[in-house]
C-alpha cells in the first residue's frame, strides 16, 4: 500500500509545540492518544485568548465582555453540534464522557422498576459499566453484557437472543479502548429500537478518529471526551435526541439550569442549559471549539483513512514479533490504530518502562476495563501503543525496535 | 542538574540483580502454618503479592511470599523476604520508602516506585492486622 499524501505529516506535526522535546535523551515518541491526545499550539492560543482578552462569565453579564464570552461559548456548542450533525440543543457540555454516562444512568434509571434489564457490553470501559452496575443492584435492575468473540468482535447476534420487552436501555462503545474494534452500531440500534428500547453510544474512542453522523447512526445519546481530540481537559459531550432529553430530569442543579426560582419550587431552563448547572467550563468549550475547526481543516476522512494506512503498518510489523500477542480484530478496516498487546515473558509495566526510557510513551495495565482484560482476555494487564494523525510509520519502526530491546534485555 | 538524572547503563534498571530476582525469586512459595499471612493488589495494574510471616520471640523466622507481579514487584519482594529474614517486629515496622528504594539500588519513576513498595506495604499491612487481632483478644 502506498502512503497516502492526504496529510501533511510534517506541518501538521510542526503544530504541536509538545512533539518538539526529548524524553530520557531521545525525540519524544508519543503513543498514548487513546488515554488522551495531545493539543495542538492553536488550541493553546485560543483559551490563552480568553483569558487574557474576553474573561467573563456567561449568560449572566451585560458587559461587553460577558457578551462575548457567551457568544464564543454558545459558538462551541454549534461546533459541536455541527461535528456530529446534532442541533443546537442536543448538546450539553459535561466533565467528560465519565460524567455524560453518569448523568444518563442517574437520570434514566429513576424510571425504571424492578425487574428491567439493561444490555451492556464485555468491551466495556469501567465508565460505561460501573454507573449501570451500582444502580442496578439499588433497583434491583438486571444487567448482562454482549460477549466479545474469540476474534475480539461483539457477538451481534447474541443480541437477539438477549433483548426482551423488560429491556429498557442498550448501552454499547462505538470503538473498543482494549481492542479497537469498531462496533456496528447501526445495527445494533435498528435491532433496539425495533425492540422500543433505547441506544447510548460511548464514543470517547469514536468521535476522534471516525466522522459520525448521529442522524444516520441512529443512536438515542452519543458522549464523548474533549481531551481525546485534541481539546483541553475538563470537558465532555453529551448528545441527546432533542425530544428525549426535554423528557429528562434535570441532573445537577444550581444557577443556570432554572428559569424560575422561588423559595418553594423552581422551572428549568431550556435545553441545553436545563443540564449545565453552574458557571461551565468556559475557556475549555473555547478550547474543544478550536480543536473541532482543527479537525474539520484536515477532514475526519483524510484522517480515516491515514489512520488505517498506520494500523495496516502496525499489525504488519508488531506481528512480525516473535512471542507477541495482538488483541482485537487483525484487519485494519475492522479497528482504530490503538494495538493492545502483550509479550510473552515481560510485563507490560516493564515494558512501558524499557519504552519510556527510548522516549516512547505507552500506556500499561488494565485500561480501565478489568473485566475484559482479566476475564475475557486471561491477562493481568496489557501494554497498549496507541496512534492518533499526527504518528508516523517511523514512530511504529521505532517501536518495533524497543520491544525487540526488552525482549534482549529479559531474553538474557 | 538535567544531565545528572539521565540514567547511564551502569544504573539501567534492569540491571542482573533485579533480573536474577524476578526470574529466580527467593523464598517463593507460601506457608500452610503461619502467624500471619496478608495479600494485596496494585490496583494500576491487578498484580498480588502474598506474604506469609511465621514469627518466633516477635523475629521473622520464616518467611514466604507468592504472586504475579512486574520485574519491580517480584524483585523487591524477594529482595525484602531477605532484608527482614531475622528482624524484630518493631524493626519491620520502621522500614520506609527510602530502605526499598535503596534496596532496589536502581532509581525508579513515582508509579515504579509503587510496584517496588506493594511486598513492604502487604507485610506492613498483615502485621498491623495480626497486632490488632492479637490485642482484641487480649482485652477480652
Amino acid at each position: 500500500m502506498q502512503i497516502k499524501q492526504l496529510l501533511d505529516i510534517e506541518k501538521i506535526r510542526s503544530d504541536f509545540q509538545i512533539l518538539k522535546q526529548k524524553v530520557n535523551n531521545k525525540p519524544l515518541i508519543y503513543l498514548d492518544s487513546s488515554a488522551t491526545s495531545l493539543t495542538p499550539d492553536c488550541v493553546i492560543n485560543e483559551i490563552e485568548k480568553y483569558y487574557k482578552e474576553y474573561r467573563a462569565n456567561v449568560h449572566r453579564g451585560i458587559h461587553a465582555l460577558s457578551e462575548k464570552a457567551t457568544l464564543a461559548y454558545e459558538a462551541a456548542h454549534q461546533k459541536a453540534a455541527d461535528f456530529i450533525n446534532a442541533e443546537f440543543e442536543e448538546i450539553i457540555f459535561t466533565k467528560g464522557a465519565t460524567e455524560s454516562l453518569n448523568l444518563l444512568a442517574y437520570t434514566l434509571t429513576k424510571r425504571l422498576h424492578k425487574g428491567d434489564e439493561i444490555i451492556l457490553t464485555e468491551m466495556e470501559h469501567h465508565s460505561n459499566l460501573v454507573p449501570w452496575q451500582q444502580l442496578a443492584k439499588e433497583k434491583e435492575i438486571l444487567i448482562s453484557f454482549i460477549p466479545v468473540t474469540a476474534e475480539g468482535k461483539l457477538d451481534i447476534k447474541k443480541l437477539h437472543e438477549m433483548i426482551t420487552r423488560k429491556t429498557k436501555i442498550v448501552s454499547i462503545t462505538h470503538v473498543s479502548n482494549v481492542l479497537g474494534t469498531i462496533n456496528d452500531v447501526k445495527t445494533v440500534a435498528k435491532l433496539v429500537h425495533s425492540n422500543g428500547s433505547l441506544l447510548i453510544v460511548d464514543g470517547a474512542q469514536g468521535v476522534p478518529h471516525i466522522s459520525i453522523d448521529v442522524k444516520k447512526l441512529d443512536c438515542d445519546f452519543l458522549v464523548f471526551s474533549s481531551h481525546k481530540m485534541l481539546g483541553p481537559t475538563g470537558i465532555g459531550v453529551l448528545y441527546g435526541k432533542k425530544n428525549l432529553l426535554e423528557n429528562l430530569d434535570p441532573f445537577l442543579y444550581g444557577g443556570d439550569m432554572i428559569s424560575e426560582v422561588s423559595f418553594a419550587h423552581a422551572k428549568w431552563n431550556e435545553l441545553p442549559w436545563k443540564f449545565e448547572a453552574g458557571t461551565p467550563p468556559i475557556a475549555e468549550a473555547i478550547g474543544l471549539g478550536k480543536a473541532i475547526d482543527y479537525l474539520n481543516e484536515l477532514g475526519m476522512e483524510n484522517i480515516k483513512d491515514y489512520e488505517e494506512y498506520l494500523t495496516e503498518y502496525a499489525i504488519k510489523k508488531l506481528k512480525e514479533i516473535k512471542g507477541l500477542t495482538l488483541y482485537g480484530p487483525q484487519d485494519a478496516k475492522e479497528r482504530t490504530s490503538l494495538f493492545s498487546f502483550n509479550v510473552e515473558g515481560i510485563h507490560p509495566h516493564d515494558m512501558a518502562t524499557i519504552l519510556d526510557r527510548e522516549g516512547i510513551a505507552i500506556r500499561a495495565g488494565h485500561l480501565c476495563a478489568m473485566p475484559l482484560v482479566t476475564e475475557i482476555l486471561k491477562a493481568n494487564s496489557v501494554c497498549r501503543a496507541s496512534l492518533y494523525f499526527y504518528n508516523t510509520p517511523e514512530e511504529i519502526d521505532n517501536l518495533v525496535d524497543g520491544i525487540k530491546k526488552a525482549k534482549n534485555i529479559f531474553g538474557k | 542538574m538535567k544531565e545528572a538524572l539521565i540514567v547511564n547503563e551502569e544504573e539501567e534498571i534492569y540491571r542482573e540483580n533485579i533480573l536474577d530476582h524476578y526470574k529466580n525469586p527467593h523464598n517463593y512459595g507460601s506457608l500452610d502454618h503461619c502467624t500471619f499471612t496478608h495479600s494485596q493488589n496494585n490496583p494500576i495494574c491487578g498484580d498480588n503479592i502474598a506474604m506469609f510471616v511465621n514469627l518466633e520471640n516477635d523475629k521473622v523466622k520464616e518467611i514466604k511470599f507468592s504472586g504475579t507481579g512486574c520485574a519491580i514487584s517480584i524483585a523487591s519482594a524477594s529482595l525484602l523476604t531477605e532484608k527482614v529474614y531475622g528482624m524484630s517486629k518493631n524493626e519491620i515496622k520502621k522500614l520506609t520508602k527510602e530502605d526499598i528504594q535503596k534496596m532496589i539500588g536502581v532509581p525508579l519513576s513515582v508509579v515504579r516506585m509503587k510496584c517496588a513498595l506493594l511486598s513492604l506495604t502487604v507485610l506492613s499491612k498483615g502485621l498491623e492486622e495480626w497486632e490488632n487481632k492479637n490485642h482484641e483478644k487480649s482485652k477480652n
